[in-house]
């Protein structure tokens, strides 16, 4: 399960949206994979712990209805635009920081989306899982993910419009 | 803007986008794109909100959290690992692939090691076997060897050679992951007619090596090193055959 730590965190992170949490529900997914895992008759153990996360934040207090009020600020954690970023698009520090500020608008926006919402983006545009395994993860039909898929991606699409380029 | 009209065929067009479609529906959802204009720009959308999110996005855990989770795991696991500890064959990748979280444990270092070392033909082939069940044969379909190699990108720590030898008459059809000796291993899937060929490939300690043939359960198994990649390729392809499957992709550049 260890190779597959990153992408427990990472959905932990989107979903919780607070790294000590996320901590916490990662942690308690890997001691449940581990006691587990001897059960486990898949073949694709990422998407096995990645739904052990899903069901460990889901069953946390903290995410009961999907409704968590998220301070704009706090959703980006202090040190994410790290100042290697900037200076790694060495062409152009300016557009360096543009784009520092796009993606920090961007982690707004969707920490902002609906939790259904949310992780179906999540599995798909950073873990890069197929319909069928974020399907099988969210216990929910492939039809559904992908009407999901588009309203998230809608929804992002104009959010980042309407907040503006400046 | 964001188009509010609506077309039955948008999430198609947003699956296609995200490589969900094989061929046949992706050839027929061009001609109806054609004519559609709320699907072209759907398509358009779709594409710019994809550029949206970047990598960066994706949040690593810290380094010291990772040492306290290793350190648990095998806190956890060391006490309970029993003798037999079911190893069935037919499990052994994903077994394999959790042992690298328990490995921590001294203990089932040492079991894991032995077996690798003993089992790893078998292993080889367990993979392939397995593999060959209905809709466990590639997580990337794809006969483009430039779709297959930038798909493994981030979730392997090598970069896997990638060789389309369809001119030989060994068609690529994607590829996929494998644990395999307890590490996570890049699979290219081939076919001749109806034989499927798996390729196996990490990189190895030893640099060079010959091809060397070997039959398990049925199966044929080459063997060999190349610029420092060990690869096997397994099949029930005649002996002869993944012989010259093998002799193509060593002389492919």
């Amino acid at each position: 399960m260890l190779p597959h730590l990153d992408a427990a965190y990472n959905l932990a992170r989107w979903l919780m949206r607070d790294s000590a949490a996320a901590e916490d529900i990662v942690q308690e997914a890997m001691l449940r994979a581990l006691t587990y895992f001897a059960s486990f008759k898949g073949v694709n153990p990422r998407a096995w712990l990645l739904q052990i996360v899903r069901n460990a934040a889901y069953t946390s207090r903290n995410l009961n209805h999907g409704v968590q009020f998220v301070p704009i600020g706090e959703t980006a954690e202090p040190g994410i635009i790290a100042s290697d970023d900037l200076v790694s698009d060495a062409d152009d520090p300016e557009m360096a920081l543009i784009k520092a500020r796009g993606e920090r608008q961007v982690r707004e926006l969707i920490t902002a989306l609906p939790i259904e919402l949310r992780e179906t983006l999540i599995l798909r545009e950073l873990e890069e899982l197929s319909y069928k395994e974020i399907a099988e993860i969210t216990r929910t039909p492939i039809g559904t993910v992908m009407s999901r898929l588009f309203r998230a991606r809608r929804l992002l699409l104009q959010d980042a419009s309407e907040g503006g380029t400046s | 803007m964001i188009a509010a009209l609506k077309c039955d065929k948008m999430l198609l067009v947003q699956a296609e986008l995200d490589g969900e479609l094989d061929a046949a529906e992706a050839a027929a959802l061009a001609v109806h794109r054609q004519e559609c204009a709320i699907c072209q720009g759907a398509a358009a959308e779709l594409t710019r909100a994809r550029a949206l999110i970047g990598d960066d996005l994706y949040q690593p855990v810290r380094d010291e959290f990772r040492q306290r989770i290793i350190a648990q795991l095998a806190a956890a696991a060391s006490p309970r690992i029993p003798p037999s500890l079911g190893w069935r064959r037919r499990w052994w990748p994903s077994a394999a692939g959790f042992g690298i979280g328990a490995a921590c444990a001294a203990g089932l270092t040492a079991l894991m090691l032995t077996s690798a070392q003993i089992d790893l033909t078998e292993q080889i082939v367990a993979g392939h076997v397995r593999a060959l069940q209905p809709g466990h044969l590639e997580d990337v379909a794809s006969t483009d060897q430039h779709t297959v190699k930038p798909w493994f990108d981030g979730r392997i720590d090598f970069a896997p050679p990638v060789k389309d030898l369809v001119a030989e008459r060994f068609a690529l059809r994607g590829g996929r992951l494998d644990y395999i000796g307890g590490r996570p291993v890049a699979t290219l899937v081939y076919q001749r007619d109806k034989h499927l060929i798996d390729l196996y490939g990490w990189p190895a300690t030893d640099v060079e090596r010959s091809p060397e043939t070997m039959q398990r359960q049925g199966y044929n198994i080459v063997h060999w090193t190349r610029n420092g990649m060990a690869l096997w390729a397994v099949s029930d392809l005649e002996p002869s055959q993944l012989r010259e499957f093998v002799e193509a992709w060593r002389r492919s550049p």
